[in-house]
């Protein structure tokens, strides 16, 4: 057993628990914040998405205990039924979604993908590695891609994003 | 997943001891491979060093006008680099093609040269494979082998490297550095860190016991047009059949390096005195003695392909 402290959503939570346990599971059976979802928990589909210290993870392939410290941000922490984040507005707009089930990594990879750009950080698509990168579609689509989304809905989320990317911050 | 202690480490010397000690214990930086392979029982570590405290995460110049890459510098980070971007757009260029967003922010260069084939016999714990299980034989020769290794095998291993990274910084001489647990510090040119399977695919690189990676050095500027093509079964978040990266100067000559063929990054240095040849040429002589199955020989000709596409895009 050991113990480990980090922020989730704000609020400083402290656990104690085997150090095989995840980021994903210590978030889900722990902590019971169960919006960010398993899906393969290989890495290979992005449901379990969630942003650790401004940039999106695969909460799946880290160890909780290696997050001490460290400030969490899951789907729960974005938005509330009552006060959703803007991405999720334009999911729900758009029907970014049919079941749901990987709807949360979609959001949480979305709204990190923008501050990525915002950064100037390239893509395999960008073509001038060396000029500022811009969101389009190909680069959405690109930078999406560790999501996957089993219903399709890919073209509705893609419309979602790119309607938030378009508003001034 | 097994069991394991953890513990987080102080220093490259107390990490390096720590792993020496134990003849079962690993490091871990970001994780994203090793634990993929812990849960499956693949990798059975009784003991992990965390190494992120160790402050290996700058990307820093040398004295003859290179760059030093911590360790533990990101892949995004790394591929955005602004330097790297401007001046080693190959690398740049190979860390964009690998992984997902989610996996580059999460792993860390040291990691991406050490990360362990994708052969799906190797993931496969009801197979035999010498290289999870020495001596147990392998279930990918005579298996379905389209994505395996065409040269550099042996009768005991087929299996590939699976890092874009890495292929990159083959091309561009890059230079190992690590901490031994004697408190000793190596040099390992890149061409020298990954083994060809032999009889021993399980040894993987030359990295001794308890020895940790702390930086990559990538050598001073060599100017050329930089290009990382990589052909794989979807657009984006696969792993390559083949990949080829290029550095190629205005006279026609360069480097190139090769993925998705062998259980190292391949480069044949005599193969690139044929660069102002063609690509036909230069494929010739860098696949000399390949010994590919029915299912992936066409690899050698999607080598000479995408290098011939290569060679045109130099040309503007």
């Amino acid at each position: 057993m050991a113990t480990v402290s980090f922020s989730v959503n704000g609020e400083v939570r402290a656990l104690k628990l085997d150090t095989r346990t995840t980021l994903l599971d210590a978030l889900r059976e722990h902590l019971h914040l169960t919006g960010t979802k398993k899906g393969c928990d290989h890495g290979q589909c992005g449901a379990c998405t969630v942003i650790v210290g401004g940039q999106r993870i695969n909460s799946c392939l880290t160890l909780a205990v290696m997050h001490e410290g460290e400030t969490v941000t899951t789907i729960e922490g974005l938005g509330t039924p009552e006060q959703m984040h803007p991405m999720q507005t334009a999911f729900v707009k758009h029907d970014g979604f049919q079941c749901g089930y990987c709807t949360p990594g979609q959001i949480c990879s979305a709204v990190a993908v923008l501050d990525e750009i915002k950064a100037g950080i390239p893509s395999h698509v960008t073509g001038d590695l060396n000029a500022v990168p811009h969101l389009t579609n190909a680069e959405l689509r690109e930078r999406m891609s560790g999501n996957i989304c089993r219903c399709g809905a890919y073209s509705n989320i893609a419309e979602a994003i790119t309607e938030i990317a378009g508003r001034p911050a | 997943m097994k069991p394991f202690t953890y513990e987080k480490a102080n220093s490259p010397a107390a990490a390096a001891s720590a792993a020496a000690g134990r003849s079962n214990a690993k490091f871990i930086a970001g994780g994203t491979n090793l634990l993929d392979l812990m849960k499956l029982e693949i990798e059975t570590p009784s003991h992990l060093i965390d190494v992120n405290g160790l402050g290996f995460d700058k990307i820093e110049p040398t004295s003859d006008g290179g760059l030093r890459i911590g360790a533990l510098v990101r892949n995004t980070a790394l591929a955005a680099d602004a330097r790297i971007r401007r001046d080693y757009g190959l690398l740049s260029r190979a860390l964009l093609a690998g992984a997902s967003g989610q996996l580059r922010n999460k792993a860390t260069t040291a990691g991406n040269l050490l990360q362990r084939t994708r052969c799906p016999y190797f993931y496969d714990t009801n197979q035999p494979c010498n290289k999870r299980n020495p001596g147990s034989g392998c279930a990918a020769i005579g298996g379905v082998t389209r994505q395996h290794a065409v040269i550099g095998a042996s009768d005991a291993c087929i299996a590939t490297h699976p890092s874009d990274m890495a292929i990159a910084m083959r091309a561009l001489d890059a230079t190992v550095q690590t901490a031994r647990p004697d408190g000793s510090i190596r040099d390992i040119p890149i061409a020298d860190l990954h083994r060809l399977p032999g009889d021993t695919p399980h040894l993987e690189t030359t990295l001794t016991p308890g020895e940790l990676i702390t930086s990559v050095t990538l050598p001073k500027l060599v100017g050329g047009t930089h290009i990382y093509r990589k052909v794989r079964d979807r657009a984006s978040y696969a792993f390559a059949l083949v990949s080829v990266g290029a550095i190629i100067q205005r006279d026609g000559t360069g480097r190139v390096a090769v993925g998705g063929i062998a259980h190292k990054p391949w480069r044949v240095e005599a193969a690139e005195a044929e660069m102002p040849h063609g690509a036909k040429a230069v494929a010739a002589r860098l696949l000399e003695g390949a010994s590919p199955t029915k299912e992936n020989a066409f690899k050698l000709s999607l080598v000479e392909r995408t290098l011939g596409a290569v060679l045109t895009e130099a040309k503007g």
